[in-house]
């Protein structure tokens, strides 16, 4: 085992593309000289060269574009996008182009590209840097979307991703580029099909991925001291989503509440709990509860910021208030 | 330089298929069989059949909704080209694409791109593609002017000239983005200015010229090739029938769309090749029934086609299927 954060791990699984895929290469804004906004990259331009780390302009629409371009016609490109919401100047390739190709051309265009983005808040960097849009990607078909929450899928999730057919968005949440925690010397790649249970437990489920993990996991620790023993659902992929580890957890507890820093109308924790619903519904001894980012845009003021984004006693007390019904 | 007899010739008969395919396209969305959008090309075949021929089998071609033309010119079999229009399984994407959004990956043609300037990025990413791999392909991009208007003809152009990318930027100037007029969408119409600030050779010839545009082409295809840099061409040309099948004219006046019409790329090519005796009417009338023969055999194979079975609805949306979870352990 070796000492290390997320963001190292990150930065080790770009090499590890880098030095094994020659056809992989990074682009995006400031990857290259500045080293990454979240210092992710730093480094790989000495490394590696301008030819394979891409300092770009500031275009969003014309290097996922051409992300999707350059995949279609043999490379392997690895996109950075600065945050969740600059990528919405690039939603019209992302959906129009990179999702569809594949279908719309019956077959013939695939679009092997790997897009990074950071996403997510607590940093009070105010409600243009702190959404959380994953759950918007997760609506469209053609897309992979995963949510590394852990040093090993931090590590292992890109690898994989290059080895994909189609289009993969990695989602790394802000507040997780700091975790530090042990890791193998050995990690590497992992799979981009399953959720993961992190925590067993037999009173109810929590499901929920990304920045709200760790958060999850705490709440975990607390209802446990209560007597209350919760099982901790990580979804990793948020499409297709793992919807039969869901329903074997929720079949084995059930009792689920879903955390998901997105907001709550028309957002991924609707559409779990609706997927419970569906296939589950007999399984529930209590209605499925939801913990979610309150609907303001995030503001900047720590304790608005922090009263917007779902925090552990509001995990608790969800977790509580599902307990309560009989 | 002007384009040898044999060419000359290939270009005629190239526009007078495009022609003939086109009418019979509309004549088959009156009668029902045709859906969906339908741009038509008719006015403007001097522009695919012009700059096609400049292109190598390895150069890649990225096009608009108006791309019947390009698809035609570039070799996608008239067959194929019409059983997609039918909504066939034997279409060139299956059914699945349409009129706007034919695609033959075995002949680089990337489509029929139906967003307006969404073409562009995407062509300057398989111009990087093949200049990282060494390739010395060249990827030509059409677009209409409309497309000067959206930020990723900027962004794109910018990119392709910072990264010097091989993309021969084609503009297909027809003056209407549907129904605004260049002078009432642009501050400047001179849309070479705006492709030269971002430090790019840019170069208009009239596209109503099918001699012209050969020339033009294989001049800027050249220097793409040659130098390894993106070009910009803008091709004048006007659109003789309406922007889509819904569209009722109302933003121009049918005095100016028969003042063009005096400018059929078609007329032209063809009354010049006549008077330098290079041609004979019955030339032309050979190859009409030519044309003729082969749209006749391209409705009758997509009228035989086959229907995707509607189980195969979800094919195509990903390349591989999900896995189980059994096999999560392994």
């Amino acid at each position: 085992m070796t000492r290390t954060t997320y963001r190292e791990a990150l930065r080790d699984a770009l090499r590890e593309a880098l030095r094994r895929e020659p056809r992989a290469f990074l682009m995006g804004e400031d990857v290259g000289r500045y080293g990454g906004s979240y210092a992710v990259s730093k480094g790989l331009l000495e490394e590696f060269g301008e030819e394979r780390v891409r300092d770009t302009p500031l275009s969003e629409s014309a290097f996922v574009g051409a992300g999707i371009g350059a995949a279609i016609a043999g490379m392997r490109p690895i996109v950075e996008i600065m945050t969740v919401n600059f990528s919405l100047l690039a939603l019209d390739q992302i959906l129009n182009n990179a999702a569809t190709l594949r279908h719309m051309s019956g077959g013939q265009v695939g679009v092997p590209l790997v897009i990074r983005m950071a996403t997510g808040g607590g940093r009070q960097l105010a409600a243009q840097h702190s959404h959380s849009l994953e759950g918007w990607y997760a609506h469209i078909p053609g897309l992979r979307i995963v949510t590394p929450a852990t040093l090993e899928d931090a590590r292992g999730m890109l690898w994989t991703a290059l080895q994909d057919p189609d289009p993969v968005l990695i989602f790394e949440h802000l507040m997780l580029y700091n975790l530090e925690g042990e890791l193998a010397e050995d990690a590497g790649a992992v799979n981009l099909d399953f959720a993961a249970v992190r925590r067993e437990g037999t009173d109810l489920s929590l499901i929920t991925y990304g920045g709200t993990l760790g958060k999850t996991l705490q709440a975990a620790a607390e209802l446990a001291q209560a007597g209350i023993s919760a099982e901790v659902v990580d979804l990793r992929v948020l499409r297709p989503l793992d919807e039969r580890t869901i329903l074997e957890s929720v079949a084995r507890t059930r009792r689920a509440v879903i955390v998901d820093e997105g907001w709550k109308s028309g957002s991924l924790s609707a559409e779990v709990a609706a997927r419970i619903m569906e296939k589950a519904f007999y399984e529930l001894d209590a209605p499925v509860a939801r913990v979610c980012s309150r609907e303001v845009p995030v503001p900047y003021a720590r304790h608005l910021e922090q009263a917007a984004l779902p925090q552990v006693s509001g995990i608790v007390a969800a977790a509580q208030g599902v307990m309560s019904h009989a | 330089m002007t384009a040898p007899l044999g060419q000359s010739l290939a270009l005629l008969e190239q526009m007078l298929r495009i022609r003939r395919f086109e009418e019979k396209c509309a004549e088959l969305y009156s009668a029902g069989k045709i859906r969906g959008f339908l741009h038509l090309y008719i006015g403007e075949e001097a522009v695919a059949a012009g700059v096609m021929p400049a292109l190598d089998a390895e150069d890649a071609v990225v096009a608009t909704y108006r791309e019947h033309g390009h698809a035609l010119a570039r070799g996608i079999p008239a067959a194929t080209v019409m059983a997609e229009m039918f909504g066939k399984r034997e279409g060139c994407s299956r059914g699945r694409g349409g009129s706007m959004h034919l695609f033959d990956v075995s002949r680089r043609f990337y489509g029929g791109n139906a967003i307006v300037g969404g073409g562009l990025p995407v062509a300057a990413g398989i111009a990087l593609a093949d200049k990282m791999q060494k390739r010395a392909r060249v990827t030509a991009c059409f677009f209409g002017e409309g497309a000067v208007a959206e930020g990723e003809f900027h962004e794109t152009l910018n990119l392709a000239a910072l990264w010097k990318l091989p993309v021969l930027f084609l503009c297909e100037n027809n003056l209407y983005a549907m129904g605004t007029a260049l002078s009432r969408s642009e501050s400047d119409t001179d849309l070479c200015t705006k492709a030269a600030s971002y430090n790019l050779p840019a170069a208009s010839v009239d596209g109503m010229d099918v001699e012209a545009v050969w020339s033009a082409a294989r001049e800027a295809v050249d220097t793409v090739r040659r130098l390894g840099i993106p070009y910009f061409l803008e091709l004048k040309t006007y659109r003789f029938r309406a922007h889509s099948m819904f569209d009722p004219e109302l933003y121009r006046d049918k005095a100016e769309v028969e003042m063009w019409k005096r400018h059929c790329p078609i007329a032209t090519h063809s009354a010049r090749l006549e008077a330098a005796g290079s041609i004979r009417p019955a030339d032309i009338e050979a190859m009409r029934s030519r044309i003729e023969a082969e749209i006749d055999q391209a409705v009758a194979f997509a009228e035989a086609g086959s229907l995707e079975p509607v189980e195969d609805l979800e094919l195509d949306v990903y390349a591989r299927a999900a896995p189980s979870n059994e096999e999560k352990s392994s």
